[in-house]
């Protein structure tokens, strides 16, 4: 049973990135990448991470993917454009990601990982990572905080001074 | 595929390279976006794979992994918040977001 549910989330997850890549229509290309975000949040939660899975449902769902959405809409005016390049660099493109797909899918599966043996129930993860937030990795939380804050000034400054036409 | 630690590797390794693949082909700055979303989702299914997985040990706290992963998701959301207002800056400026079109900068 729970193979059968792992299975069908790789699949959410796998096939809406083929289009991701591959789609020549911009928005097919955003509604593909919300389709597989959704699919990595049940990947997540199927791992025992509940805490995770909310928050790539918020953050990336609703945050980045809206912001995305946003962006193109915005910037979709005038002539549509080809979305890709052509097609000899195409070919170096999937030439050079094969290669690095089948290293990494042989490192994946030919190395000994340190497994554990049994497997334990997943316990709530909730309490245990805001120990660890706010207790071994307080420092890359603040500086986190900051990144954030640093963003959000800088994306404003951004759009401001070209909206003034400097 | 089974329920186990090389399985987690290698939906992350497709999600890797498909990624990677859209970052090398697209035109369109906003489709290079959708491609580091990928790449970076890839990266954080594999922290959360390892912290499920690996055998215990008295010094490391497997939990370490999901916090990773959450850094990920934060240094993602800024990253796209500053990238989409390049974008529109740009977009503004030269009235498209073709990346073969933006030269200036080419000796």
């Amino acid at each position: 049973m729970k193979d059968i549910i792992f299975n069908v989330f790789i699949l959410v997850t796998i096939i809406p990135c083929f289009w991701v890549a591959l789609s020549s229509n911009i928005v097919h290309a955003a509604f593909s990448l919300l389709i597989t975000l959704f699919g990595i949040a049940g990947l997540y939660v199927l791992l025992g991470a509940d805490f995770i899975g909310v928050v790539q449902v918020i953050v990336y769902i609703g945050g980045i993917l809206v912001l995305i959405i946003f962006g193109v809409m915005m910037t979709q005016r005038g002539k549509l454009l080809p979305l890709s390049i052509q097609l000899p660099g195409k070919v170096f493109a999937a030439v050079l990601t094969g290669v690095i797909l089948v290293a990494l899918l042989l490192v994946a599966t030919r190395s000994l990982w340190p497994v554990a043996s049994v497997l334990g129930e997943p316990q709530p993860t909730s309490a245990a990572i805001g120990d660890l937030l706010l207790g071994k990795y307080l420092i890359p939380f603040e500086v986190a905080s900051v990144l954030l804050l640093a963003a959000l000034v800088g994306a404003v400054l951004i759009v401001r001074r070209s909206v003034r036409g400097e | 595929m089974s329920y186990s630690l090389p399985s987690f590797l290698v939906v992350s390794s497709l999600l890797f390279c498909l990624g990677m693949y859209t970052v090398l082909t697209r035109r369109n700055a906003i489709g290079i976006l959708m491609g580091i979303e990928l790449v970076l989702n890839g990266a954080g299914l594999n922290f959360v794979a390892f912290s499920r997985f690996l055998e215990p040990s008295q010094t490391t706290n497997l939990l370490s992994g999901q916090v990773f992963t959450l850094f990920i998701i934060a240094v993602a959301a800024a990253e796209v918040a500053v990238a989409l207002a390049i974008v529109l800056s740009l977009y503004s400026r030269m009235k498209t977001i073709d990346v073969e079109e933006f030269k200036q900068l080419q000796g």
